[in-house]
């Protein structure tokens, strides 16, 4: 449960080769209901965080920092700022504890903080709030993640620019939690950290 | 205390397209933008937007913005700058462009947010 420098950069290696994968879905995902470049995007806020932690950071924090401030200032879009943020409270929090499920936590409150969506409102919160429990009770898995995101789905967007679809945007998974799935099955899948 | 605006557009050409039509009504009102992304594609920089407030030439500027996510950089910003910054989630023209006159007839700030508030139309 605690997370280490090496832990934490498999994570994001995992998670860059995930998004990388489906960066065309991800943005066919985004096409119905967004701008269509969320997978593009977030493979370019990757790809610049892989290269800034070819040098390996000092500790978590830094780490974390280094992470955050990639994704602001290359990913573009709404994804920019709000996993921006969750990073950079992920950094403040390291300070203190490096227990991966309340470094989470307080991610997840800095989503929330900065992009002002609630549960239910069809956006990366949804999947944040149904998982990081999971990762707190050691319940997460591929399943429970699957679940989350799909959840989406029949949502009604209340937030971003899906939102100005209102009842239209019915039908399709919310592509920021699809990329915040990933972000998950990308930390299941990092040994030694759950 | 000076006030100034800034603009902030995922598009570059709003960005700088907007002063044009401010500057008519207020030529005098420091007026900076930060428009599109670092490469010049459709979003925000924060990076953009600190580098607007930096370059205005007023202690305590009126920050305006088109859609959503711009507003998240702009708070971004705002906790990385010195100045004294306030975001209006007005209309993007309409509330720039009453802002930029009044600034412009010395209206002071509290006056110009009664006017401001009736063009609030994000949340």
């Amino acid at each position: 449960m605690t997370l280490t420098v090496d832990t934490l950069t498999t994570w994001m290696s995992k998670f860059a080769e995930k998004v990388e994968t489906n960066k065309q879905f991800l943005s066919d995902l985004d096409t119905p209901i967004g701008d269509g470049d969320h997978g593009f995007n977030m493979d370019r806020g990757m790809k610049a965080v892989e290269e800034k932690l070819a040098t390996k950071p000092a500790d978590v924090t830094s780490g974390f920092k280094i992470i955050a401030m990639a994704l602001i200032s290359t990913v573009g879009g709404a994804s920019g700022p709000l996993y921006g943020t969750a990073f950079l409270e992920m950094a403040k929090k390291s300070t203190t504890t490096n227990d991966i499920g309340e470094l989470l936590d307080a991610a997840l409150a800095g989503i929330e903080m900065r992009g002002g969506a609630k549960p239910g409102d069809k956006t990366m919160v949804d999947v944040w709030n149904a998982l990081v429990p999971d990762v707190k009770n050691g319940t997460l898995t591929e399943n429970r993640i699957t679940e989350a995101v799909a959840a989406t789905k029949d949502m009604i967007a209340r937030k971003g620019r899906a939102s100005y679809l209102g009842e239209r945007s019915k039908g399709h998974v919310d592509p920021g939690s699809q990329s915040s799935g990933y972000l998950f099955e990308a930390l299941l899948e990092t040994e030694g950290l759950l | 205390m000076s006030l100034g605006i800034t603009l902030v557009s995922h598009v570059s050409d709003i960005a700088n397209g907007l002063p044009k039509l401010l500057n008519q009504v207020a030529k005098d009102v420091p007026i900076t933008t930060a428009g599109g992304t670092d490469d010049g594609r459709i979003g925000t920089s924060m990076q953009k937007i600190i580098k607007a407030f930096d370059d205005n030439s007023a202690d305590e500027i009126l920050a305006f913005y088109d859609l959503g996510s711009a507003k998240m950089n702009l708070e971004m910003a705002i906790e990385m700058s010195d100045k004294k910054i306030h975001i209006y989630d007005t209309a993007f023209i309409e509330g720039a462009y009453t802002a930029a006159s009044l600034i412009q007839a010395g209206v002071n700030l509290n006056d110009i947010e009664k006017q401001l508030k009736p063009l609030t139309i994000k949340n």
